[in-house]
């Protein structure tokens, strides 16, 4: 596999010093530990909101760093999640006391990370809460399994969660928010080709030319069945249905609390989608799908969501949330209301997203 | 008796160990999970070494728990968190020492373990490295009891972790990425169990 690359080893630093020169009005870059910042971070008058993840999966997170999203975001090496100690000194560099809201997606590397960092700052002076982001309705067999993963509804929480800390929520209603952002959303993927991790130079897994590999995760491991290759519609058509018929969701999910400095769980539930629900639509390619790709699948979503009743207020379509290479894509949809959809429109200034700015 | 020196040897040997057995370990990731854990554990082990002689002059204690701090940030992901722990506990309970006799090496396997269960959730039967540890700690103990050397105990203690390596091929995994593929992960060896038989095989060697 060819790549743009110097030294396997250098890639995920190289990268970074590449963000930062190429928007250094937006962000800059702090190494050892590794974390992409808001160049005029600390902003004294809101809450900070981080994240972060492996790396691999561009723009997520680095390229949402800025202006009413996050910032900062902590990459690791390549589909590994961040270390304690970036996460520890990024939210020391950010905040300016009115505490750290950290959106979490739910893989156990990035849950135990975040947990570490979490018992690590419980002795400063600020606060510092973890809130788990778990949309994907790929994952199947619920409390035999780590639990659904977190996929597009990252996004969503960050952009919404970053517009609201620009209008002034308290971390407890960040909290709030977030919680419900992610109970609002769900997600279904498809892989059409595996991807190569730089250092190993092999792809992940093999799929041949007439099959595709459905429920996806956004690290190549593999999904829920594979099955012969179908049109764009069908494929989009068992995205949607898989995403729409879903029924609630019931799980015990670990939330931070304050006081043990533990994940405790709480027993949640994603309502299913109904007819009349309003949402953000997301199609989010993979990294090694057309635009074009994608709106041809985005035309047939919005066909499946007006059967079924479903306002789409607002849309998103494009590469947000990679696999390095990987071909194929994601859905996303959100139920939305009015209070959702106003701090989706909020300006954002962003390596990657951007508008009303 | 288990000595400073040996300890020293064990973890540049767990270095070449993991470099030598990176793809081995990165392939058997890659049916279950995302092709990166022998990268991470090589590069992690890599930097644990090459740290050491800054250490060299203290106890065995601060050594594993140095170790584990650089496990911890140098692997990344969930490995990092898992091995890093093992390693800091362990030391918690060397702490002060410069040299461990069999009871020592018992009591830092039995924390490593509790660290480990304590902070990933993981049971035996889970298909996680707690399927090779698990075992590995009671075979020590049991070998103590019969009589064994601390050598002959870490023999039948590697010897346990083998098998529970192995039988981690025919269990469905319940934590971690490979979770996702539910019975799917049947057939395949866990890579954390597998990386965990080769450091404990790297300890008999070292002593």
């Amino acid at each position: 596999m060819k790549k743009l690359l110097n030294k396997p080893e250098d890639f995920v630093r190289e990268s970074l010093e590449g963000v930062a020169l190429a928007h250094s009005d937006t962000v800059k870059a702090h190494f050892e530990p590794n974390f992409l910042y808001r160049a005029d971070a600390p902003v004294s008058s809101k809450v900070a909101i981080i994240s972060g993840g492996g790396s691999g999966h561009e723009p997520m997170h680095i390229g949402f760093v800025g202006k009413g999203m996050l910032d900062a975001a902590c990459p690791g090496e390549v589909f590994t999640s961040p270390t304690p100690d970036q996460i520890l000194e990024a939210a020391k560099l950010v905040h300016r006391g009115k505490g750290v809201l950290s959106i979490v997606k739910n893989y156990s590397g990035d849950v135990m990370n975040f947990q570490m960092a979490g018992e690590l700052l419980s002795s400063e002076e600020f606060r510092f809460i973890n809130v788990l982001i778990d949309d994907d309705v790929g994952v199947k067999g619920g409390l035999s399994t780590q639990g659904r993963r977190g996929v597009g509804t990252t996004v969503f929480a960050e952009k919404i969660c970053g517009a609201a800390a620009e209008d002034g929520y308290s971390l407890d209603d960040l909290v709030t928010l977030c919680r419900r952002v992610n109970l609002s959303g769900r997600s279904m993927g498809v892989a059409l080709s595996s991807c190569t991790v730089p250092a190993s130079g092999v792809p992940t897994f093999e799929l041949g030319d007439s099959e595709m590999e459905v429920g996806i995760g956004i690290h190549g491991e593999q999904g829920r069945e594979r099955m012969p290759m179908m049109n764009a519609d069908s494929i989009t058509e068992l995205l949607s249905l898989s995403i729409t018929e879903d029924p609630a969701y019931k799980r015990s999910l670990p939330e931070w609390d304050e006081g043990t400095c533990t994940w405790i769980d709480r027993k949640v539930t994603s309502q299913p989608f109904k007819p009349g629900d309003r949402v953000l639509a997301f199609v989010n390619g993979m990294g090694g799908t057309p635009l074009a790709e994608l709106y041809v699948v985005y035309r047939k979503l919005f066909e499946i969501c007006r059967e079924k009743g479903l306002e789409i207020v607002r849309s998103l379509v494009g590469n947000y949330i990679t696999s390095l290479e990987m071909q194929g894509c994601f859905i996303t949809l959100l139920k939305t209301d009015d209070e959702l959809t106003r701090l989706w429109d909020l300006p954002v200034k962003t390596p990657s997203l951007r508008w009303g700015i | 008796m288990v000595t400073k020196e040996q300890i020293i040897k064990w973890l540049k040997l767990a270095a070449n160990v993991m470099q030598e057995n990176k793809e081995w370990l990165t392939q058997l990731d890659a049916a279950v999970g995302d092709g990166e854990h022998g990268i991470n554990m090589a590069r992690g082990f890599q930097k644990v070494s090459s740290h050491l002689p800054s250490v060299a002059d203290e106890d065995i204690g601060s050594i594993l728990k140095s170790t584990g701090a650089i496990l911890l940030s140098a692997i990344g992901g969930a490995g990092g968190v898992i091995f890093g722990t093992f390693f800091i506990e362990a030391g918690k309970v060397t702490s002060g020492r410069q040299e461990l006799g069999s009871v020592d090496i018992a009591a830092f396997l039995k924390a490593g373990l509790s660290g480990v269960i304590k902070r990933g959730g993981a049971q035996v039967g889970d298909k996680t490295m707690v399927d090779a540890l698990a075992p590995a700690v009671t075979a020590f103990d049991r070998s103590l009891e019969d009589g064994a050397d601390t050598t002959e105990a870490l023999g039948q203690a590697v010897a346990a972790a083998q098998v529970g390596m192995t039988e981690t091929t025919h269990l469905v995994a319940k934590k971690g990425r490979a979770s996702y593929l539910g019975e799917r992960s049947i057939g395949h060896q866990d890579p954390g169990a597998t990386s965990l038989y080769l450091i404990l095989k790297a300890l008999y060697d070292a002593v």
